[in-house]
């Protein structure tokens, strides 16, 4: 039987920083093919453990993990990673379902990081917008410095809907400021029963992004959303990202937020 | 297949028994519990019937023999891994009807939630169970409000009274070792206990609203966060994953997992600085409907078997039943 703890070798292709503490890794990985937007791999470099990272972009040979140096496992993949190999195993999680969008006006509310795990979707759409009815990106940073995927924001900005803002920035700053929540009231809607959000961020942010949403009469149903818990295991064994009933790393991370609206941690 | 043996058969038994399997057993640490004076009863490796101990509950379940506290998933260098062998010899462990229980549940999590756990399935093949009986019930054990009582899903039976063994075989695994000895064949019920001096009613009607129940508030303070109640209780089966590096050659170390305890800081920190139930009293919630609704839920029984050693355990004298039971009554 297959032994899920054992990870596997994977190249680093390339590394694409986008500020000081946050780089994507493009990490060799031959089956891609099977890989969703929203699923995650637990990574590691020997001696230091595994985290969890989620799946910022799917090639055709390689999956983008965007990863923020944040704690002990990730400082150290800044350190070693040099010409070198990371440790992984995965995909896990159900991650996104593309059809579920498919035909819809698709809103994206991402804050910081928790903008990889949407990134599949956005690439997706504004690779074919014609295959939706609008898409509109709403990607929230701390502050100008924080800002991720710069070169992704210029594609996508000539295909779809894009707001990028940031928290706060100093005096002379020519981009958006505010949270993002300050942009759902006015954003153009023209079906609310057609319209989809997908919102992935810190759980406050979630939290707040949702009560706008709600009052812009979106249905629940028709809201997406990704949690981020403690995976250390990803396969439904060691507890960590347990909510209710419910195992973040199997029945998640991605949940419908009809069905997990009263999931409790 | 039920027998009535002699205490020297039965001895003589065991001892070939020895030579097949490592034997675990509740054993008594005379002067070895936690407080001066006092002793504690926990699995060891037993070489005689004589050093096991039959009759009172041990403070620490048949998890400890079942499972390792850490446990090894590989060892690396620096560009290669390597899985640790199985044990050698089949284990043979000695446990109550609530224990017995108790392994289903760890069944569900390991071998049903997501894709078979390797580690345990193979010590799970390698693992045989020989029921003890309960002729009189344990002091804050409620297995009979529970459910788990009695069972059916040993291997072996076995009773000792004085110079006379029953034993039942339920298995045909251990017919060799009876053959050709001195045996009367005779039906054996193992002895189970139909009342317990603590009397649980699960409320029936919980949900989500439970949740928020203000019930959970007053154990905030009360609980220290210790994380005894999980480690004693044979249903627990979180862990934490751990890389250690070996001192001699830095490039060497294993990668491990080690039991973790949902009442214990740092089981839900996330990279960056997030956590969830910072509070004591969350953390009660959690493992309270857990243990009694959660479970049931996904799985379809409660995790709980009453075993009743996290109430004698909680050194706040915190107890889980009155919990079980404040609920049921709000329910009322």
């Amino acid at each position: 039987m297959k032994n899920e703890y054992i990870p596997f070798s994977s190249q680093v292709k390339e590394i694409i920083p986008h500020t000081d503490i946050e780089y994507t890794f493009r990490m060799s990985f031959p089956e891609a093919g099977r890989v969703k937007p929203g699923q995650f791999f637990e990574v590691s470099i020997p001696k230091y453990g595994e985290a969890p990272i989620s799946v910022s972009g799917i090639g055709e040979d390689y999956v983008d993990l965007t990863i923020r140096r944040v704690g002990r496992v990730t400082n150290k993949i800044f350190q070693h990673y040099v010409g070198n190999t990371l440790l992984m195993r995965g995909p896990y999680g159900n991650g996104f379902d593309i059809e579920n969008f498919k035909g819809k006006e698709i809103v994206v509310v991402a804050g910081g990081t928790g903008l990889s795990p949407v990134k599949g979707i956005v690439d997706y759409f504004a690779g074919r917008p014609e295959e939706a009815v609008s898409v509109t990106l709403i990607a929230g940073f701390k502050s100008p410095q924080d800002i991720l995927f710069r070169k992704d924001f210029e594609q996508w900005e000539k295909r779809i809907h894009v707001i990028r803002t940031v928290d706060s920035a100093s005096e002379g700053y020519e981009g958006l400021t505010g949270m993002v929540t300050k942009y759902i009231p006015d954003l153009p809607i023209a079906d609310p029963d057609n319209t989809v959000f997908i919102t992935v961020g810190p759980p406050v942010m979630i939290k707040f992004t949702i009560m706008e949403i709600l009052k812009r009469g979106i249905k629940e149903g028709n809201i997406w959303i990704s949690h981020e818990r403690k995976m250390c295991c990803g396969l439904g064994k060691c507890g960590h990202c347990k909510m209710n009933d419910t195992y973040v790393c199997l029945d998640g991370p991605v949940f419908n937020y009809a069905e997990s609206r009263d999931l409790i941690d | 297949m039920g027998y009535q043996l002699e205490k020297q058969t039965a001895d003589e038994i065991f001892n070939c028994l020895k030579q097949d399997y490592d034997i675990f057993a509740p054993k008594l640490f005379a002067g070895e519990g936690c407080f001066s004076d006092t002793d504690v009863i926990r699995y060891g490796k037993v070489e005689s019937l004589d050093e096991i101990c039959w009759s009172r509950r041990s403070d620490y379940s048949f998890k400890e023999a079942f499972l390792p506290v850490n446990e090894v998933l590989f060892y690396f260098t620096e560009d290669s891994t390597s899985v640790p062998a199985c044990r050698k010899k089949p284990a043979l462990i000695f446990l109550w009807s609530c224990d017995l229980h108790a392994l289903r549940r760890l069944d569900a999590i390991y071998l049903t939630n997501g894709p078979e756990d390797f580690y345990y399935k193979r010590l799970r093949e390698n693992a045989r169970f020989v029921l003890m009986g309960c002729e009189e019930t344990c002091d804050t054990g409620f297995c009979v409000s529970m459910g788990t009582n009695c069972t059916e899903d040993y291997d072996l039976y076995l009773k000792v009274e004085g110079d006379s063994v029953l034993a039942d075989l339920k298995t045909g695994e251990f017919q060799k070792y009876f053959d050709g000895k001195d045996c009367r064949e005779q039906e054996v019920i193992p002895d189970h206990v139909t009342e317990n001096r603590e009397k649980v009613t699960l409320p029936r009607n919980l949900s989500t609203e439970t949740f928020s129940d203000s019930v959970w508030e007053s154990y905030g303070s009360r609980c220290i966060g210790c994380g005894r109640c999980n480690f004693v209780c044979p249903t627990c089966t979180c862990f934490t994953m751990q890389d250690i590096i070996y001192r001699d050659n830095e490039n060497t170390g294993e990668r491990r997992r080690v039991w973790a305890s949902c009442q214990v800081d740092g089981y839900t920190d996330i990279a960056g600085g997030n956590s969830f139930r910072k509070n004591q009293g969350e953390r009660m919630r959690f493992k309270v409907m857990h243990k009694i609704y959660d479970f049931e839920k996904r799985f379809g029984f409660p995790m709980c078997v009453g075993c009743g050693r996290c109430d004698a355990v909680c050194p706040e004298y915190i107890s889980y039943v009155n919990i079980i039971n404040r609920l049921a009554k709000e329910e009322a």
